[in-house]
């Protein structure tokens, strides 16, 4: 079949088929949004966007989105090939988000939540000041509210063209997270493909229940800098999932077609917020 | 006093190359000391000169470093490390090892300590100075071991009491196999946070390196110094370029880019004071360094000491909370009508959001003190 995958590809009207990045089967793109971005011939979980992720995991109609008003500014006037300012302004342009989080209430399956959910299409979900203040604002919401956190993360990590701001964002939302745990509260952080650095060492590592898509790259370092460092092969499916479930560092796995579902199960156990913040306070 | 032949070659190569005219002027005044020893000629008057020539270029040249510059220096060989703080300012030392679980991570020291009086717990990035010390402690980049050790030490500091005293230098957390297998970045999360709720008093100081998630491991702190030439940043200049450029050539670029040096991170109010070092760098006289990080440590405990354990583990989730926040942020922060109660209005026009904004602080790192 590669054969004639080959040739079609010449004269392919751009869009109407994808090429798998994990198998390399071309897959008719319809085909492949129907199947949640899975591949239906290798089931690699793609990578989704922060609009389509909320529409694939929150029950229909139900998100209401929170905090737009948040912008992200160049504040240390920050130039790699062009300034970060016009980096934002395009990525924004390409998204139509105002930078790599949103953030709001929604039901999964039934329960309602505050959802909060990185997107890796703007600046490869990397977190600045507004990713980090939305993230701790989304816990802080759903302390306030009495509702359960759940975080889905695609991220390279801590933005770099924010310099220490960004690293502070690790502490920004762990300080909330600290906050909303105390007072009884119940979270889920979801990582997905590729979930490292600066956002795995922190919110998303500290949730209450952490759970990984199936194959998603999940690590502190990215397998490039390790590899660079130790000079040597890489061990097969090393920081996948399923070697992080097989470490005991995640405590389950959960395809995308089921995570709706499953999740409301899992939040079905969650007390409610009365019952919790009796128990923290006692 | 002539200085051996091996020390003198050593230094070279150490210098710093923008250390040279300091250097250049030091070696005339060394000489012209040797040869008034020897000769017993009356010199005084050129070794003043000398003298006071080499602390002026000395000032100058420290005054006008480069962001890059100011990395070197933190990197210095002869720079104080944490082992040198054990050294000459604690009267009493119980090193306390391991995390309980996996192994002893020398890349992290920790224990009980006592400086001028003062019964603390010590958590230290160890870089060691000899060849052979340096490979055991992995250069100061930790596993994920060495986060946990340094982790149960402070819930114990918390148990027991005693302030918590934390000097950071480490390049990074290790990036290597082992270390993701344990869960490096999970280690991270969980000191970050756990620490906002250790009902004690920490003092954080980044003494030379502060590279990214494996120095804020151990630095969430009531209080954070940094010497005056040490950087803190999100990565490394060499990392940064490599990401950006693909070379470690950039790096200069980068350190700059980065406002990775101790005058922007406290305009930006993630540094609570820059400790300043000796003319020279603390590499020049590391008691000098020493004595004046013990000095702003042991001010800042007696402030913190007195406060009560919900107000000390409140204070410092607010500090980290509202950190470096920009005005939009910050007044939004502050204000518990906004944070969320309603569905936030529609996006104002981009214009004049960007008109409210603080201008980007392009200002030039710190010079001097």
């Amino acid at each position: 079949m590669a054969w004639r995958l080959k040739r079609k590809r010449k004269d392919m009207p751009s869009g109407l088929w994808s090429k798998c990045s994990a198998c390399g089967s071309m897959i008719y793109t319809k085909e492949l949004l129907a199947n949640l971005s899975v591949c239906p011939n290798c089931d690699f979980h793609h990578t989704v966007d922060g609009r389509r992720r909320i529409e694939i995991t929150a029950d229909p109609g139900t998100f209401v989105e929170y905090f737009t008003e948040l912008r992200p500014s160049d504040r240390l006037g920050f130039v790699d090939k062009i300034p970060y300012s016009e980096k934002l302004a395009k990525a924004q342009q390409k998204t139509g988000n105002a930078d790599a989080c949103l953030a709001g209430t929604a039901e999964i399956g039934g329960v309602p939540v505050v959802l909060a959910v990185l997107d890796f299409s703007f600046m490869g979900g990397s977190m600045g000041e507004v990713v980090g203040e939305k993230i701790a604002r989304a816990t802080e919401l759903a302390g306030e509210r009495g509702l359960p956190l759940v975080i889905f993360s695609a991220s390279g990590g801590a933005r770099m063209h924010e310099g220490a701001i960004s690293l502070m964002q690790m502490a920004k939302t762990c300080s909330a997270l600290s906050v909303f745990r105390e007072g009884g509260g119940f979270s889920i952080s979801v990582m997905t493909n590729p979930t490292t650095g600066g956002v795995t060492a922190s919110f998303a590592s500290v949730c209450d229940i952490l759970i990984g898509e199936p194959g998603a790259l999940i690590g502190f370092a990215g397998p490039r800098v390790i590899q660079n460092t130790i000079r040597q092969e890489l061990p097969e499916g090393f920081q996948r999932a399923e070697f992080l479930l097989e470490k005991g560092q995640i405590d389950r796995i959960v395809p995308r077609h089921r995570m709706r579902e499953e999740l409301g199960v899992i939040l079905r156990y969650a007390r409610p917020q009365a019952e919790a913040e009796a128990a923290a306070r006692n | 006093m002539a200085r051996s032949k091996k020390t003198a070659a050593q230094e070279a190569l150490h210098a710093l190359p923008f250390e040279k005219p300091i250097d250049d002027i030091r070696s005339r005044l060394q000489e012209l000391e040797e040869l008034a020893e020897q000769t017993s000629q009356d010199l005084s008057e050129e070794i003043r000169f000398y003298r006071d020539r080499l602390e002026r270029v000395t000032r100058e040249v420290y005054a006008n470093l480069t962001p890059w510059d100011r990395v070197q220096v933190a990197r210095h060989p002869d720079r104080p490390l944490t082992s040198d703080f054990i050294e000459s300012c604690c009267e009493d030392w119980i090193e306390l090892h391991g995390d309980g679980c996996f192994a002893d991570d020398r890349a992290i020291v920790t224990g009980l300590a006592t400086v001028d009086g003062v019964r603390m717990m010590l958590v230290g990035h160890r870089k060691g100075r000899e060849t052979k010390e340096r490979m055991a402690c992995n250069f100061g980049s930790a596993h994920p071991e060495g986060y946990r050790k340094a982790l149960r030490k402070m819930g114990l500091a918390g148990r027991m009491g005693l302030p918590i005293l934390c000097l950071v230098n480490t390049p990074g957390a290790y990036p290597g196999v082992g270390a993701e297998e344990r869960g490096q970045a999970r280690a991270i999360a969980e000191n970050i946070h756990e620490m906002f709720g250790i009902p004690v008093p920490i003092v954080a100081v980044i003494l030379g390196e502060g590279g990214s998630g494996g120095a804020l491991g151990i630095a969430v702190a009531d209080r954070v110094g940094m010497m005056e030439n040490a950087w803190y940043s999100v990565i490394s200049p060499e990392g940064c370029a490599s990401i950006l450029w693909h070379s470690a050539d950039g790096r200069e670029r980068a350190a700059e880019a980065l406002q990775l040096t101790a005058g922007p991170l406290f305009r930006l109010g993630i540094v609570d004071q820059v400790i300043p070092e000796p003319p020279g760098g603390a590499h020049r006289d590391p008691d000098g360094a020493l004595a004046a990080l013990k000095d702003q440590v042991l001010a800042w405990f007696e402030e913190l000491l007195p406060l009560p354990a919900d107000r000390l583990i409140a204070d410092r989730r607010r500090k980290f909370r509202t950190m470096a926040a920009s005005l939009d942020t910050l007044a939004s922060a502050m204000d518990p009508a906004r944070t969320g109660r309603e569905p936030t209005p529609p996006v104002p026009e981009p214009g004049a959001e960007a008109a409210r904004r603080p201008l980007p602080s392009a200002e030039k790192p710190p010079g001097g003190a």
